[in-house]
């Protein structure tokens, strides 16, 4: 597990960790109904090169005026020309990128929290299950894997969303087949045109086979569906500490200094966003915590 | 781009509201150089034909004709805010909803029969779609502003929501209520004054209505533990912000009976 | 003037008049001088020439949901406990603006952020529970990896002067939590209030420097004694006690479904009050201040509170929806994950959340509670 530290987070700024950087927007790419992809560019060309994040970490976004908003960065780590985020427009924040356009700047602080420790995981084999806004976190895997396939073994991803039109990055799904990864699409509701699989992502862990020695899961999206991927994952003999969960909490700050996101002893923007099972196990399932 | 039309309605009231509109003093220009103020008797004669953007409707709903009134405004106005606590809760002339209002006429009015008025004095919300409701006994003019603003700039406006005792705390004002044993309803009263009473010294009446998640009926029976006469409690929640439904069901859980009702 | 062992650990005496020279000695070194005094029938810390700006002879009573200053005949300055108000404020002011935002068009915008701007501090009768606090405090907003630096600006400039406590109030329980009555270390000077004179202890080279101009006479032993059986009695006198406060931080966050959580909540009114009298809380939200064009926006940085009911939404729901999980997060976070996140308790025993309560809920009352439930 890989924690916040000065050195990963070389775009935070010590002297000042509440003031935005401004980025442009280079594209939008509309994903799914409410959900978009933003790329965007530093204008500080400096930044652009020292600007290092991990998959499953998050940005602040922020606009003038709206105030901020914890987003996930969905975009290949390596790529130091852009950062992609996705962002379902829910809130006020977010309503406001919904309006946004390229060219328009927007304000980056980050990036936060821990990230999925894939370095650790050469060799073994990889699942993934994501519900709805839940994948973005983990894009940044799917992007480090088909760059490095051979270091492992299987890569299932379960991605489920609400209905067919719901599914998000449908168009690279063929590009992650051919690269060796196994999907599993499924749907809540189908319509007239779904051929697919329809069921909750919890559900379809039924059609695996896990091996409990080698296996590791990786998993964000609705905290009742991750309340029942662990459920699987247990039933087949995954033990804690391999199962790997991304949480959302109300994150205003990043740094672990505002209180907001607090999950048991854990600040999440800090000591998360991913935590291992074992880690939360003790928190996890009382309510309201 | 033309600005948007403003208009700012009157039913049962005091004017308060509408005066701390005119208050803005500093910001009024600004204000009428954003928005164009069509509608307004209390500023100005001049009125501009509807359709209007934004409808800022101070007061109750306590006569039919203004039972009326309020469906044909809402059709004149796209979006529609509730200004002030008459018009969120009822108002101080809601008390007549815990009561029989003729009897009420007849002790106030020598001829009681010139009066059209309804049983109740009842919220906007309550008879028409409300797309905002600004809290406050008067409001808090910098929220209009707010308002008006975020309006402007096509977001939600910033209206924080929690307890009195968070303003009183930031100000550094002491608390009444420990300090002094004076009842207050900060606990349970939505922010938006500043803690204006609390920092004079006074217990804060609730005239913001109910802050959304605060402990109505345990801030109710706490009150009434210490009370200096009986029934100051339910005298301080049946108030300004009284018919909200909130403090109502607050206030029926504490009397449970008729002994301590108090005579209005 | 006598011939000094004046050192850092050095115990001397001065003579009460000449307090207000160790004053006017500290404002002439640039600070100004805030200290306890009375106004809106509390204590709170203002500006302080000398020492007819103290409270003397008052003292205050002190229960759950309670407080009432009094006079108390005696002729002392630094007998008064703490009303509402910490000196939290000074580091970590209720509203601090952190940068401004100017929108130059549709699509632009800069941000200049606010330069930390505040003159050099002396705090006058800090009380050992209080500079715990600031210690606590330090842990929070001065990380290895992370400096808050408006916290640390403020922080780095602030002459601190211990007033140890002979005379704890009603709501006290430093002793349990192992912060008082008097102050070992962290400050620049200390004093010990006795009839006759102030017993001074030097913390720092610049409390040192400060003491060295004034006529200081080596401490008596019969004035180190009768300092010693003032905190003897002050031990013995703390209004409130928590027995195990070791156990606290394991057997509450193994219990989070204990049952006097649901009794609390039938008493909390989550109105935020303890928190924001709560000299180690540390919360704090952001908020946007448009103008109305919206070509200018304030960020500013305003406490917050974990009972506020908006602080846990998060959009589709709210992740502690009531009273009771409020109030859990509250005393869990004080008195247990504190110490996981900062290695230290987040309660400094000074009981400023049993008296300004509204409801008069006890910290101690309720840890005991807990604990009692809890297997052993």
């Amino acid at each position: 597990m890989t924690a916040y530290s000065p050195q990963q987070t070389a775009a935070i700024s010590l002297v000042s960790p509440m003031l935005p950087f401004r980025a442009e927007i280079l594209s939008v790419q509309p994903e799914a109904p409410l959900v978009s992809t933003y790329w965007m560019r530093f204008l500080d060309p400096e930044l652009r090169t020292s600007y290092q994040f991990k998959p499953g970490q998050f940005n602040m976004l922020s606009i003038p005026g709206m105030g901020e908003a914890a987003i996930s960065i969905s975009s290949d780590s390596n790529d130091h020309q852009r950062v992609g985020h996705t962002v379902r427009f829910v809130g006020n924040v977010t309503n406001a990128i919904s309006r946004l356009k390229a060219g328009d700047v927007i304000g980056v602080r980050g990036p936060f929290g821990t990230s999925w420790p894939l370095e650790d995981h050469h060799g073994k084999d990889i699942f993934i299950a994501a519900g709805g806004i839940g994948l973005p976190p983990l894009r940044p895997i799917l992007y480090q894997v088909m760059a490095q396939r051979n270091n492992f073994g299987r890569v299932v991803v379960i991605y489920g969303a609400r209905t067919p039109d719901d599914l998000q990055f449908t168009r690279e799904y063929k590009a992650w087949e051919e690269a060796g990864i196994e999907l599993i699409i499924t749907v809540d509701r189908g319509d007239e045109k779904w051929t697919g699989l329809v069921g909750v992502v919890p559900l379809m862990f039924y059609r695996l086979r896990m091996d409990p020695r080698k296996s590791v899961v990786y998993t964000c999206g609705p905290e009742i569906m991750i309340r029942f991927v662990i459920f699987e994952a247990l039933a087949r003999r995954i033990t804690p500490d391999q199962i790997y969960v991304s949480m959302e909490r109300n994150m205003r700050c990043g740094l672990g200094l505002c209180g907001h996101c607090q999950l048991g002893p854990y600040f999440v923007c800090k000591d998360g966003p991913v935590f291992t099972y074992e880690q939360l196990q003790p928190y996890f399932n009382v309510e309201d915590l | 781009m033309s600005k948007p039309k403003v208009a700012v309605y009157k039913f049962s009231s005091c004017d308060g509201c509408q005066l701390s509109i005119l208050n803005l003093e500093d910001e009024l220009l600004d204000l009428a150089g954003a928005v164009e103020i069509a509608f307004f008797l209390e500023a100005t004669r001049r009125v501009l034909p509807g359709p209007y953007d934004i409808g800022l409707v101070e007061g109750s709903i306590s006569t039919p004709h203004e039972a009326e009134r309020i469906q044909e405004i809402r059709h004149q106005v796209r979006f529609l805010i509730a200004l002030g606590t008459c018009a969120t809760s009822g108002g101080i002339q809601a008390l007549r909803n815990f009561t029989q209002v003729d009897d009420l006429a007849v002790i106030v009015y020598e001829h009681p029969d010139y009066l059209h008025v309804l049983d109740t004095s009842t919220p906007i919300s309550q008879h028409v779609k409300v797309d905002l409701e600004l809290w406050g006994c008067p409001v808090n003019k910098y929220q209009v502003l707010e308002c008006v603003a975020a309006l402007l700039q096509n977001r939600t406006p910033y209206l924080p929501t929690h307890s009195v005792c968070l303003d009183c705390k930031r100000r550094g004002t002491v608390c009444v209520m420990v300090a002094n044993g004076t009842l207050c309803l900060g606990p349970a009263t939505r922010t938006g004054c500043g803690a204006l009473c609390p920092a004079s010294g006074r217990g804060c009446y609730g005239c913001f209505g109910p802050a959304p998640g605060a402990e109505y009926a345990t801030t109710a029976h706490l009150l009434q533990s210490k009370e200096h006469y009986p029934g100051e409690a339910v005298h301080l929640m049946r108030n300004f912000a009284g018919y909200a439904p909130q403090f109502r069901e607050a206030v029926d859980a504490l009397v449970g009976g008729s002994e301590n009702e108090p005579a209005l | 003037m006598p011939e000094g062992h004046l050192e850092i650990g050095a115990i001397v005496t001065l003579e009460k008049p000449e307090f207000n020279r160790l004053l006017v000695a500290i404002q002439e070194q640039g600070y100004e001088t805030l200290g306890p005094t009375i106004q809106d029938d509390t204590i709170q810390y203002n500006r302080i020439n000398g020492l007819d700006d103290l409270p003397r002879g008052m003292t205050s009573k002190q229960d759950a949901g309670y407080y009432r200053l009094e006079y108390s005949g005696h002729n002392n300055y630094f007998d008064v406990t703490p009303g509402p108000q910490s000196w939290k404020g000074q580091f970590f002011p209720p509203r601090t603006e952190l940068l401004t935002l100017y929108r130059q068009n549709k699509r632009d915008w800069s941000a200049e952020k606010t330069q930390p701007n505040q003159p050099p501090t002396a705090l006058i009768g800090v009380r050992p529970c209080e500079l715990a606090a600031i210690q606590v405090q330090d842990r929070v907003f001065l990380r290895n990896d992370l400096s808050d630096p408006l916290y640390l600006s403020r922080r780095e400039r602030t002459f601190i002067l211990v007033a140890n406590c002979l005379h704890p109030g009603g709501t006290c329980f430093c002793v349990s939590m192992g912060t008082g009555p008097r102050s070992h270390s962290g400050f620049d000077l200390s004093l010990t209030e006795l009839n006759d004179v102030f017993l001074m202890e030097i913390g720092s080279e610049a409390g040192r420097a400060i003491l060295a101009d004034l006529p200081w006479q080596p401490a008596a032993a019969f004035s180190l004694q009768a300092a010693e059986r003032g905190f003897e009695y002050a031990i013995r006198h703390m209004g409130r006690t928590i027995p195990d406060v070791e156990r606290l931080p394991e057997a509450l966050l193994n219990d989070l479904e204990n049952q006097q959580y649901d009794d609390v909540a039938k008493r909390c009114l989550s109105c935020t009050n303890c928190t924001q009298v709560c000299p180690t809380c540390f919360c704090w939200d952001v908020q946007e201040v448009n103008n109305l064009s919206g070509s200018e926006v304030r960020r500013e940085r305003v406490w917050d509170s974990c009972f506020n009911p908006m602080y846990t939404y998060v959009f589709g729901g709210n992740t502690r929806p009531n009273t009771r999980s409020r109030y859990r997060q509250w005393i869990t976070h004080k008195l247990a994950s504190w110490y996981y996140q900062f290695g230290v308790s987040g309660c400094v025993g000074c009981g400023r959340c049993i008296t300004w309560c509204p409801a008069g809920i006890d910290i101690t009352a309720e840890a005991n509670a807990l604990l009692s439930e809890v297997k052993a």
